[in-house]
């Protein structure tokens, strides 16, 4: 197949395979056979396109022409690459755990879970090749009101609300604020697409790219830049599965993955020079007020949540310092973030499936009835905090990095803060499980580790953490391209 | 002489000789058909005169050879055959839909008269559009609202005789204001052909008896197209009248009046007449941000699912007419296209609805009016109609992919060309609000426990879902491939602005 | 002043039937307005095509001044709507006096609202 093809082929499968999960409906053996070919046929599909990114190639295909002059087109470049690898590669991981998770818990409609999760992927793939902003746009939404009925899954009064909390902030940033960026920007270059080194024209007034640029960071309401970032612990009332692959991996991804695709293609870096000061204002704010709330939140979901909004903001932040180091650790971030959080995630939900607990301050002693689920949260925790051996610790290294070149003090001074306050929600948990006692009442109800799909599933990811940190080369390679071809 | 020759008047004359023979035939069956296949008939007549002038320009036809400007002129150029195809394509898809879903909603004996209304209702939409005199588009205008009063009259609730009361009130009004307007025209020019007409115009410029014409058709158009605050006979008819009715009228009988307004204004009138000497923009555009945000505003409040449909017409009314007071390309662009868009969307929903209305009726009794609390936890019991509601819902707010977006993109355009940012930020402001109506029937067909002992699944007959879906698939498609729209559009405001390339 | 008379019985039957129309609650008296209305439209359109002195337009040596035809026929078609809109309306007239006892605009309102919340209630 040649590469053309191959995207064709990767943004149909799921599509297909939603089809096919409806279809075997009536057989839940035969349905969670479909999601994991498909996502295993997927993935596949992704990696063959990996060899010619690396190589310089940039395949392209365009589709139907909404608007004149505005096709739906998809473009595979490296940033694109690194998050279509993120995203395909755990829906195979997410998919496991699924089944252990929706069957555990005996939740109702699981055919329409796992559909809409295929075309949640299928946006998420689309969103990653989109080769100009219409197309990004049309994915964005699509993915928007995709995840709706899995965030209100429950279908209880809880879900509903925190839906349409989901749905406002998000329409709303994007209807409001990301839309008029982009058909301003058509007006004024008369096109869309993703260019090397951006496509506004030389000499374009600073005030204009600086409200532009505000227009498509809060527009971009999935990167949950403050004040818009309600919904992502709106979103938490989903259950796991989605919290762990959508909010912390496929959502949250493509808002970050918007912002710096946005900033590399759109604007390119220079264009940017001295109007970032603002954003990393926001987003230094966004990581420390975050860190406060998750701090204080009981609820580990939530923490966990809070905890999201903080690590998107570090990606911001990496871009809008505008040193080609930290846009590597940016991107590196959206890898290792991604198998940290979705690794916390699985732990959560591997601990309310064994044992339905859901608050930090019910898991004291946990780690000895849990030691597998409660090791792969260390590991986690040591990714969000910025350690080694964990693949935090690498983009993290990059971020500082960049900052150091730029002389951005403020931005030291935030890393060191958060970190310091990431250690402080993370380690503290770690430490109840292993070292308090269990509980009076916990121990009335003895359990063991959640089941096996759960566990196959949540040592993957943290695995994977630990990898990305041994070898981050092909991520590394793909952030340097990114940043080389400017 | 060949057929093709004639195609231009055996696109009216086909409906408007079935009405008839459907009265004559008497038997619902032979009505139907007789009905519907007219307009299928007069649907591949839209098609190949569509294609036509795409080929080779404006046709003009001569009715009785008689040439313009002393025989009546049938004209067709870009913008009426686009409107022809919209208005003889809903009649062709709504057709079937409505036999089925008039054996619940109108007595059996009475079938053949609504097949025979239909079709003069068609006849005379399609009439206003081909025309090229300024008397015939009052004639056909009026065979058109005498024959949907009717329609509307043929609603199973009593308010739908009162509803349709106060429109025939209202449309006569509108209608006859219609006829002053081109009272002052024809003693102004002495003729009523509209080309001929403004060939003579360009020469009076802004006399007063131009200027009255000018308003009085403003105001009589603005009536019958349910420009904000003229709008009040519309809620109660679409929610009233029988459900095919409704969905055809809103689909149709208001973008025809819209089209009316454009022929005036740029065929007519010309742009700087129009646009120079009075603040007509100005009020234009006032009228529409009132009917986008107060109509829609409205709606979300609304426990009739119809009526809320209903307000939501006059607010997207509102995005049409917004478009027009731009005066510019692309601002008539994003009429044009939102006209035939929002036709296609609106005509589904109120199809879909008239869907809901069978389904939550008890077998052989009268359709319950839908409203929120008989809704609860349909989505269970109708998941394609509910589906498909939702589908066009999102059309209506704008979102990429379905043909909404497509519209707004091009008014978001037209808006900034002019700098009138304020203005964007409006437009996406007041698509929030159709957020909020649509939600509000997603949340209760969703989230609400359905009512106990209605659980098993009935979805409305396939007879009318198809239809529906045809064009729930349309509104999908025209959202990802514009080909036909926008292309005929952009080139439709080229034509009427002078500015063809 | 008398040269336009024609207008001035024009605009005064416009306004007056207008007037008629918004004013009265019954429904055969609005009607009534609206055809006087209508009819003030028809003289509109005729008063100025007719020339005092002038004839029909049947070509004849002993004429030389004709009236313009051309609103004539027009109006004629004007006054065949005038007619059916005026049938139409006293139609749903009748209609509805069956189905609300009351051709009174209020209290056909009236009734709607008591109609309205006693569905209310069985709801």
């Amino acid at each position: 197949m040649s590469p053309e093809t191959v995207i064709l082929v990767a943004l149909a499968l799921p599509l297909l395979g939603a089809i096919g999960i409806v279809l075997a409906g009536k057989s839940p053996n035969l349905r969670e056979g479909v999601t994991l070919v498909t996502a295993l046929g997927l993935f596949a599909c992704v990696v063959q396109l990996l060899d010619p990114v690396l190589t310089g190639a940039r395949p392209a295909v365009s589709l139907l022409e909404p608007l004149p002059g505005l096709p739906i087109a998809f473009r595979v470049e490296p940033l694109g690459m690194l998050f279509a690898l993120i995203a395909s590669g755990l829906w195979i991981v997410n998919s496991i755990y699924s089944i252990g998770y929706m069957r555990g818990n005996d939740e109702k409609h699981q055919t329409r879970f796992y559909v809409c999760f295929a075309l949640a992927i299928a946006a998420a793939l689309a969103i990653a090749f989109a080769a100009n902003l219409l197309t990004l746009f049309l994915f964005y939404e699509v993915l928007t009101l995709i995840t709706y009925p899995l965030v209100t899954h429950a279908g209880t009064d809880k879900a509903r609300s925190g839906g349409r909390t989901y749905l406002v902030i998000l329409m709303g940033t994007s209807v409001l604020f990301l839309l008029p960026a982009i058909i301003y920007v058509w007006h004024v270059t008369g096109t869309t697409d993703f260019r090397a080194g951006g496509i506004l024209p030389v000499g374009m007034d600073k005030g204009a790219v600086a409200i532009l640029l505000a227009l498509f960071m809060f527009g971009i309401g999935k990167a949950a830049l403050m004040p818009f970032h309600r919904w992502l612990p709106a979103a938490m009332v989903a259950p796991t599965p989605v919290s762990a692959l959508l909010h912390a991996v496929a959502v949250v991804k493509a808002g970050v993955f918007s912002v710096v695709k946005i900033v590399v293609y759109v604007f390119g870096l220079d264009m940017l020079a001295g109007v970032t000061d603002w954003l990393i204002a926001i987003a230094g704010f966004t990581i420390v007020a975050a860190s406060v709330v998750a701090l204080h939140a009981d609820n580990l979901k939530r923490r966990l949540a809070y905890s999201t909004v903080s690590q998107l903001s570090y990606i911001v932040l990496a871009v809008a310092i505008l040193a080609p180091l930290s846009v590597i650790g940016a991107v590196l971030h959206i890898a290792a973030h991604a198998f940290g959080k979705i690794t916390l995630f699985f732990a959560a939900g591997s601990i309310y499936t064994a044992s339905h607990k859901t608050e930090v301050s019910q898991l004291d002693g946990i780690g000895r009835r849990m030691p597998w689920t409660m090791a792969a949260f260390g590991i986690g925790a040591l990714s969000m905090i910025g350690l080694p051996p964990a693949a935090g610790f690498v983009s993290k290294w990059y971020l500082v990095s960049g900052a150091m070149a730029q002389a951005q003090w403020f931005t030291l001074a935030v890393v060191l803060l958060s970190t310091l306050l990431n250690a402080g929600y993370f380690l503290p948990v770690v430490y109840r499980a292993f070292f308090r006692p269990l509980s009076a009442e916990a121990q009335a109800h003895p359990h063991g580790e959640a089941p096996l799909p759960i566990m196959i599933a949540l040592s993957i990811t943290a695995a994977g953490t630990l990898a990305l940190f041994f070898f981050p080369d092909v991520p590394l390679a793909l952030a340097q391209q990114l940043v080389a071809v400017r | 002489m060949s057929i093709a020759a004639h195609l231009p008047a055996l696109q009216v004359v086909l409906p408007l000789i079935s009405a008839p023979l459907a009265v004559l035939l008497r038997r619902r069956d032979l009505a139907f058909w007789m009905v519907t296949a007219a307009a299928w008939a007069a649907f591949a007549t839209a098609i190949q005169l569509w294609l036509q002038v795409g080929a080779s320009g404006t046709i003009s036809y001569h009715i009785g050879s008689w040439p313009p400007p002393w025989g009546i002129e049938y004209r067709v150029d870009r913008l009426s055959s686009f409107v022809l195809l919209l208005v003889s394509g809903m009649a062709a898809v709504m057709l079937p839909y409505a036999r089925t879903s008039i054996e619940r909603e109108i007595p059996e004996e009475s079938h053949y008269l609504f097949y025979a209304m239909f079709g003069l209702c068609l006849a005379g939409l399609l009439g206003i559009t081909i025309t090229g005199d300024a008397f015939n588009i009052f004639v056909f205008l009026e065979i058109s609202s005498l024959a949907t009063y009717v329609l509307i009259a043929l609603g199973r609730d009593r308010r739908a005789l009162t509803a349709a009361y106060q429109y025939l009130i209202m449309g006569s009004i509108g209608a006859t204001f219609i006829v002053i307007g081109i009272g002052f025209l024809y003693l102004t020019t002495g003729t009523l052909n509209l080309a001929d007409m403004a060939g003579r115009l360009r020469g009076v410029e802004s006399s007063r008896p131009v200027l009255a014409a000018l308003a009085f058709l403003t105001v009589g158009i603005s009536l019958k197209l349910a420009l904000f605050p003229l709008h009040q006979w519309l809620p109660n008819a679409y929610t009233y009248a029988p459900s095919p009715v409704t969905a055809f009228l809103a689909a149709t009988a208001t973008k025809v009046s819209v089209y009316v307004l454009i022929r005036f204004y740029f065929s007519v009138f010309g742009e700087s007449l129009v646009y120079e000497h009075l603040p007509l923009p100005q009020i234009m555009l006032g009228l529409s941000l009132l009917a986008m945000f107060g109509a829609s505003f409205i709606a979300i409040f609304q426990d009739n699912l119809k009526r809320l449909f209903a307000y939501s017409s006059v607010g997207q009314i509102g995005y049409i007419s917004l478009g027009l007071s731009f005066d510019s390309v692309h601002g008539l662009t994003a009429s044009i296209v939102h006209l035939f868009n929002h036709g296609i969307a609106k005509g589904a929903i109120f199809l879909l609805i008239g869907g809901i209305a069978v389904g939550i009726a008890t077998p052989g009794a009268v359709a319950p009016a839908p409203t929120f609390d008989r809704l609860a936890g349909l989505a269970k019991r109708m998941p394609l109609t509910c589906f498909g509601i939702v589908l066009g819902g999102l059309s209506l707010i704008g979102v990429p992919g379905t043909a909404g977006f497509i519209s707004k993109w091009y008014l978001i355009l037209a808006a900034l060309e002019q700098g009138q940012f304020w203005l964007v930020g409006a437009i996406l402001l007041s698509s929030l609000l159709a957020v909020a109506y649509v939600w509000r029937f997603v949340e209760v067909a969703y989230f609400r426990a359905p009512p106990a002992g209605h659980v098993a699944r009935k979805e409305a007959p396939l007879a009318m879902l198809i239809p529906a879906w045809l064009l729930i698939a349309a509104t999908i498609w025209f959202g990802l491939d514009t080909s036909v729209t926008v292309d005929t559009a952009l080139d439709a405001a080229r034509q009427l602005m002078g500015k063809a390339q | 002043m008398l040269d336009h008379f024609g207008y001035v019985v024009t605009v005064l039957l416009m306004v007056a039937g207008l007037f008629i129309v918004i004013a009265r609650g019954n429904l055969i008296k609005k009607l009534i307005g609206l055809s006087i209305f209508q009819t003030s439209v028809y003289l509109l359109y005729i008063v100025p095509g007719k020339l005092i002195g002038g004839t029909a337009p049947i070509l004849s040596p002993q004429f030389s001044v004709y009236s313009n035809p051309l609103p004539h026929v027009l109006i004629l078609t004007a006054i065949v709507v005038g007619v059916a809109t005026l049938a139409l309306g006293l139609a749903l007239a009748v209609r509805i006096r069956e189905a609300y006892d009351s051709i009174e605009e209020d209290e056909i309102l009236m009734r709607d609202q008591i109609a309205n919340s006693n569905e209310g209630m069985n709801a």
